[in-house]
């Protein structure tokens, strides 16, 4: 059951192959067996999931059941889900239990899926490699002394483990790609504004965009399809319509331009990475695609400008956590203000607090003007480089990683190091793209992945073009010894 | 890396206060190092040539959406002060403010 696609699992569940809570059950046993080995939950619900899978059962019993009724899935724990606890993966919020579920929750729920457990992820979603939670790393199931990226490292384990068909995730400055890259899944960064942010815990507001996991681009769309749409309650959701992404997966490729940036393949790129890169580019034009050679001059400033950007708004954002109102409070504050410095000091890792620092000093008097409006400057230069580049190409390609997934520890102690990780990722989040990994070869047994970037809104084209992909190549179908 | 934006240990303790996060002195000196490293990072952007160009705040081209001034959330008022490390009749509570 843990290797059947999202619509191989629906039909199984309504021709009663298997109920839904058998279904349930059997990824509970799974998980039960199987993640200490990777650590990828926080949190497990089974009794909760065992109810909505019945629940699920119900719906097909009654011939009302969706695609998604009955399919297990992971969420992130910075999604809140009300009376689970939301962690965060941090100390902060240890013992806060969510009050009301984020809208992307509600409506995956409405779809009928299965929630199983909140997922292990870098505190706060700052990281790459998933070593900066509180609740300990994430192993990568292609490789336990790998990292599996971050931020959303353990939904992308959890998925790679076949632990569940489907993960959600957010994806701030890679943090859905690069895993998905690094545990080969197919992993999509909506547009922003694509899928409402409430109850998302924020990191940086005009990045953060959830999005999710799966084995191919058939499933994406499925899971986009049901997490996707306006919410009046987020101030910067789309009035958007919610094409069909299923139906649009069939659109022919031929014809289609892929634009290839030359920055993308210059120094930094591991050979045999690029080399896997280059084997997907030469199958697209053999499927019909043109490869365009285009440049992206500004997008070697995307990790800087990132860098100004996401603890600016990190900064703020984070203010919320005080002690006062929820989250964890310090013992015997002496007045309010140690109350507020200690609860933060103690309750935030290093990593968050790290940024939050950088974003205080960007935005402090007398460097405001040369850090933070400087960064939102070239912030424009790099969305006005894929502005030009969509007027000669429907899509562009290029690696998601330098490189295969490194090992525990190797770049803990360098933040810079952990930082260039996103460079390839980071600039589809400053100009608010759509962008999908998916994985296109094996290095040493560990997977890399391809990134297809669109236009705002073409998600349904970067589905259809993974899909077709797919179609002609198994690279999607490869799973870590655990999940066979 | 070369550094050439070196933030000091004082500054460190400043922007600290500033973020309201109690660093032990102690750390004082190894964030120094790390800030600075980023800083160098982050210090690239100077040599972006960005006259006339329009700081860019937002993804998305659109205006505040807004909406009637009418009462939208009824918030559970208990369940929410559930979730406080410690709260009374109704309050949040915090060390006393006013002597």
């Amino acid at each position: 059951m843990h290797n059947m696609g999202v619509r191989a699992l629906a039909d199984a569940l309504a021709s009663r192959s298997f109920s839904a809570v058998e279904l349930t059950r059997h990824f509970l046993a799974r998980i039960e067996r199987l993640d200490s080995q990777f650590n990828s939950l926080i949190t497990l619900t089974a009794e909760q999931a065992l109810a909505e899978a019945a629940q699920a059962d119900a719906r097909l019993a009654a011939g009302d059941a969706g695609p998604l009724t009955g399919i297990p899935l992971i969420h992130k724990d910075i999604f809140l889900t009300q009376g689970v606890r939301t962690s965060c993966a941090s100390k902060m919020l240890d013992n806060f239990i969510a009050p009301y579920s984020a809208t992307v929750v509600e409506k995956l729920r409405a779809a009928g899926c299965v929630s199983l457990g909140k997922a292990n992820m870098d505190e706060f979603a700052m990281g790459s490699s998933n070593e900066t939670s509180y609740y300990g790393p994430v192993r990568n199931p292609w490789d336990t002394t790998r990292v599996p990226g971050g931020s959303s490292g353990g939904s992308a384990a959890a998925v790679a483990a076949g632990l569940a068909p489907l993960a959600t995730g957010t994806d701030t400055g890679g943090s859905i790609r690069q895993p998905a890259a690094l545990t080969g899944l197919t992993g999509l960064k909506p547009t922003y504004g694509r899928c409402s942010r409430w109850g998302i815990i924020a990191f940086a507001s005009s990045l953060d965009q959830a999005g999710g996991f799966s084995r191919s681009a058939e499933d994406m769309a499925y899971l986009l399809a049901a997490m996707a749409g306006f919410d009046a309650r987020d101030s910067t959701s789309a009035e958007e319509a919610v094409p069909d992404y299923v139906a649009a997966l069939d659109q022919p490729l031929a014809g289609l331009r892929l634009g290839r940036p030359r920055e993308y393949f210059a120094e930094g790129l591991d050979p045999a990475t690029g080399a896997a890169v280059e084997a997907a580019l030469a199958q697209y034009q053999k499927l019909g695609a043109t490869i365009v050679d285009i440049s992206l001059p500004s997008s070697t400033q995307s990790v800087p400008t990132y860098y100004v950007v996401a603890p600016a708004e990190a900064s703020s954002n984070l203010a919320r956590f005080d002690g006062v109102r929820y989250g964890y409070r310090c013992a015997e504050p002496k007045n309010l203000t140690d109350l507020y410095m200690r609860s933060r000091g103690e309750g935030f890792g290093r990593e968050v607090q790290r940024r939050i620092m950088i974003g205080a000093y960007v935005l402090s008097h007398g460097y405001y003007d040369a850090y933070y409006l400087q960064a939102q400057k070239v912030r424009q230069l790099i969305a006005s480089d894929f502005d030009a580049a969509f007027e000669q190409v429907d899509l562009i390609i290029g690696p998601t990683t330098q490189a295969p997934a490194f090992k525990l520890g190797e770049k803990a102690a360098d933040p810079v190091a952990m930082y260039l990780n996103d460079i390839y990722t980071i600039a589809a989040n400053l100009a608010g793209l759509p962008a999908l990994s998916m994985p296109c070869g094996l290095v040493d047994g560990l997977p890399v992945g391809v990134q297809l970037i669109g236009p705002r809104f073409a998600e349904a084209r970067l589905l259809a073009a993974a899909h077709r992909y797919q179609q002609h190549t198994d690279w999607h179908q490869q799973v870590p010894e655990v999940a066979r | 890396m070369k550094k050439t934006m070196s933030l000091e240990p004082e500054q460190v303790r400043r922007v600290a206060d500033l973020a309201r996060l109690a660093v032990p002195e102690s750390d004082l000196a190894a964030y120094a190092d790390e800030l600075s490293r980023i800083l160098d990072l982050v210090d690239q952007l100077k040599g972006a040539d960005t006259n006339a160009v329009e700081p860019m705040a937002h993804p998305l081209n659109m205006v505040q959406r807004l909406r009637s001034d009418e009462v939208s959330e009824h918030p559970d008022r208990e369940a929410l002060l559930k979730l406080a490390p410690e709260s009374e009749s109704g309050h949040f509570l915090v060390p006393r403010v006013i002597e």
